[in-house]
């Protein structure tokens, strides 16, 4: 049952060093303040787990957080390159970055695997591609009534996943909508789940082609107004372009990037969101 | 980006040429840049009811402005669906129901193929490591055919790609059958310098059209490979003003100010 806390102590509960943690949201949604508290409570050895590792994970990444990262798109969508993210390939700085990578399809279904307690999910992909021979989560597999070759990938089952949600209720019941990517299977693959939300509300008001995810499949609430910036999230917030923009000067310099995380997630303005409490 | 004769850039006539393919009512999955930037401009011209698919989960986005990424609100808020990702790629790509992909490629080679993942020989340490695959291997395997929009170069045209990330035609004629791959694959590649199309025969892509100015030494001075020529090679008319119009209005375009009305103002 979902437990109504700040941020911090969410994060202190829920992951530990060397944990398997998702952070999900497709463009939308991105649980940005959840990442700079695990930054600042400096979680080191994570397998970050991400279809899209753009600025959060760049964050992580280049802050020393990150061992392992399993991804399908590294990117600033919209804008070039992930700096800290080729820093740690290319030249293993912070620390050396093991990368295992598919295609966002092959992520999916992994997600939806972990959701529904199935070892593998099927999908027609990868065949003929370079992917196939870097994983060992991605196998051929014959179907046993038509005959045809398939690709399996093994379940994602993380340890952690963190989403960012609009809204909750003071049950901690959830509630997100607009394009609500992966974040419902995410949540249910994982042994436990942070939910950072815009603003917890009375009673949830149904909206159409909202996700809902009931208290009993959360384990921690944050009230975190904002939480998801540069990112947004729909009703609340616009996506901030000119961050993503600006991120890419902020973060292809070493320095340059250790003053932007001194400033703006060690620095008090970062703490004091990660400690708001819902009265 | 360097300016041609006709009062018009490079990049201008690579964009217009590449929505002019888009037809009213096709369904096309898009990617960002300049695939987003063409398809928006096909909607905005003689296109009007193609139905854009961002991998983002929005079905049918009509955005009046050209979003940063795939998952920009404004496509979310005009869409006629919107769903998660496991759907889109599940439900909506894998099964053969979207007309046209759309993608582009850091390097693309002779039969198609593209890479979107490292430069260089070695894997484990890449000269350049580049984002990765997203929704493209899936695009390019399943959608009923592909057409790819890339800037001529000879570091992005070589003979085989470092990395193949994205299929085309493999290795040659017969690969896509054999790989089981459901859709005809690549059918256009769209530069700045004019449009390659594979060869019936070798599924090797050639040179079939040029934009005004261009030669066809220039288009083989940026291949890596033995660039061949179409017997039919053509000339491709540049921009005509009202498509010329139609882009410059849509890369002006600017969002439209929001406002937030879901909060209830609830938070404490």
């Amino acid at each position: 049952m979902a437990e109504i806390v700040p941020l911090s102590a969410a994060v202190q509960s829920a992951i530990h060093d060397g944990d398997t943690v998702a952070m999900e949201g497709f463009t939308h949604l991105i649980p940005h303040a959840a990442g700079h508290e695990v930054i600042r409570q400096r979680r080191r050895d994570l397998t970050l787990v991400r279809m899209t590792p753009d600025v959060i994970y760049d964050q992580l990444i280049g802050a020393g957080c990150a061992r392992k990262l399993v991804f399908s798109w590294g990117g600033n969508p919209g804008v070039g390159s992930l700096h800290r993210f080729r820093d740690a390939i290319e030249n293993s700085w912070p620390v050396p970055l093991e990368v295992e990578e598919h295609s966002h399809a092959g992520m999916a279904n992994r997600y939806v695997a972990g959701a529904s307690g199935l070892p593998f999910a099927v999908l027609r992909g990868y065949r003929g591609t370079g992917l196939a021979a870097l994983s060992a989560g991605i196998a051929e597999i014959t179907c046993p009534f038509t005959g045809e070759r398939l690709t399996a990938v093994a379940a994602l089952r993380p340890d952690v996943t963190v989403i960012h949600a609009q809204q909750a209720d003071q049950a901690g019941n959830v509630q997100l909508w607009g394009i609500t990517g992966v974040q419902k299977e995410a949540v249910l693959a994982a042994s436990r789940s942070i939910v950072t939300v815009e603003e917890i509300v009375p009673a949830l008001r149904p909206r159409p082609g909202a996700v809902v995810l009931p208290a009993w499949t959360v384990s921690y609430v944050a009230l975190v107004p904002g939480g998801a910036h540069p990112s947004y999230a729909l009703g609340y917030s616009s996506r901030d372009n000119d961050f993503y923009l600006a991120w890419d000067a902020i973060s292809r310099d070493r320095d340059a990037f250790r003053g932007w995380l001194d400033e703006h997630v060690y620095g008090p303005a970062g703490r004091a969101a990660a400690s708001e409490v819902p009265a | 980006m360097t300016s041609a004769d006709g009062g018009y850039s490079s990049d201008e006539i690579m964009t217009v040429t590449a929505a002019r393919v888009l037809r009213d009512g096709m369904t096309c999955f898009v990617g960002i840049g300049l695939p987003s930037e063409a398809a928006n401009l096909a909607r905005a011209t003689h296109a009007a009811g193609l139905v854009m698919i961002y991998e983002s989960g929005t079905i049918g986005a009509k955005p009046g402005w050209l979003p940063l990424s795939i998952g920009d609100g404004v496509l979310a808020e005009t869409a006629d669906a919107v769903v998660s990702v496991p759907e889109i790629f599940n439900y909506w790509l894998q099964p053969g129901r979207i007309d046209v992909g759309f993608l582009s490629a850091a390097q693309i080679d002779k039969f198609g193929n593209i890479n979107t993942t490292v430069v260089g020989p070695d894997y484990a340490r890449p000269a350049v490591r580049l984002p990765g695959s997203g929704g493209a291997p899936e695009i390019a395997a399943s959608c009923r055919q592909v057409i790819v929009i890339v800037r001529q170069s000879t570091r992005a045209f070589v003979d085989r790609v470092d990395f193949v990330t994205s299929v085309g035609f493999g290795d040659g004629p017969g690969c896509r059958e054999r790989l089981g791959l459901t859709g005809a694959g690549p059918q256009q590649i769209i530069t700045d310098l004019g449009v390659l199309e594979p060869d019936p025969r070798t599924m090797e892509f050639v040179l079939t059209g040029l934009y005004p100015g261009v030669s066809v030494a220039d288009a083989k001075a940026r291949t890596d490979w033995d660039l061949q020529v179409s017997p039919g090679l053509a000339g491709i008319p540049g921009p005509a003003a009202a498509e010329l119009s139609a882009l410059r209005a849509l890369k002006a375009a600017a969002p439209a100010e929001e406002t937030f009305p879901a909060s209830e103002g609830a938070r404490r």
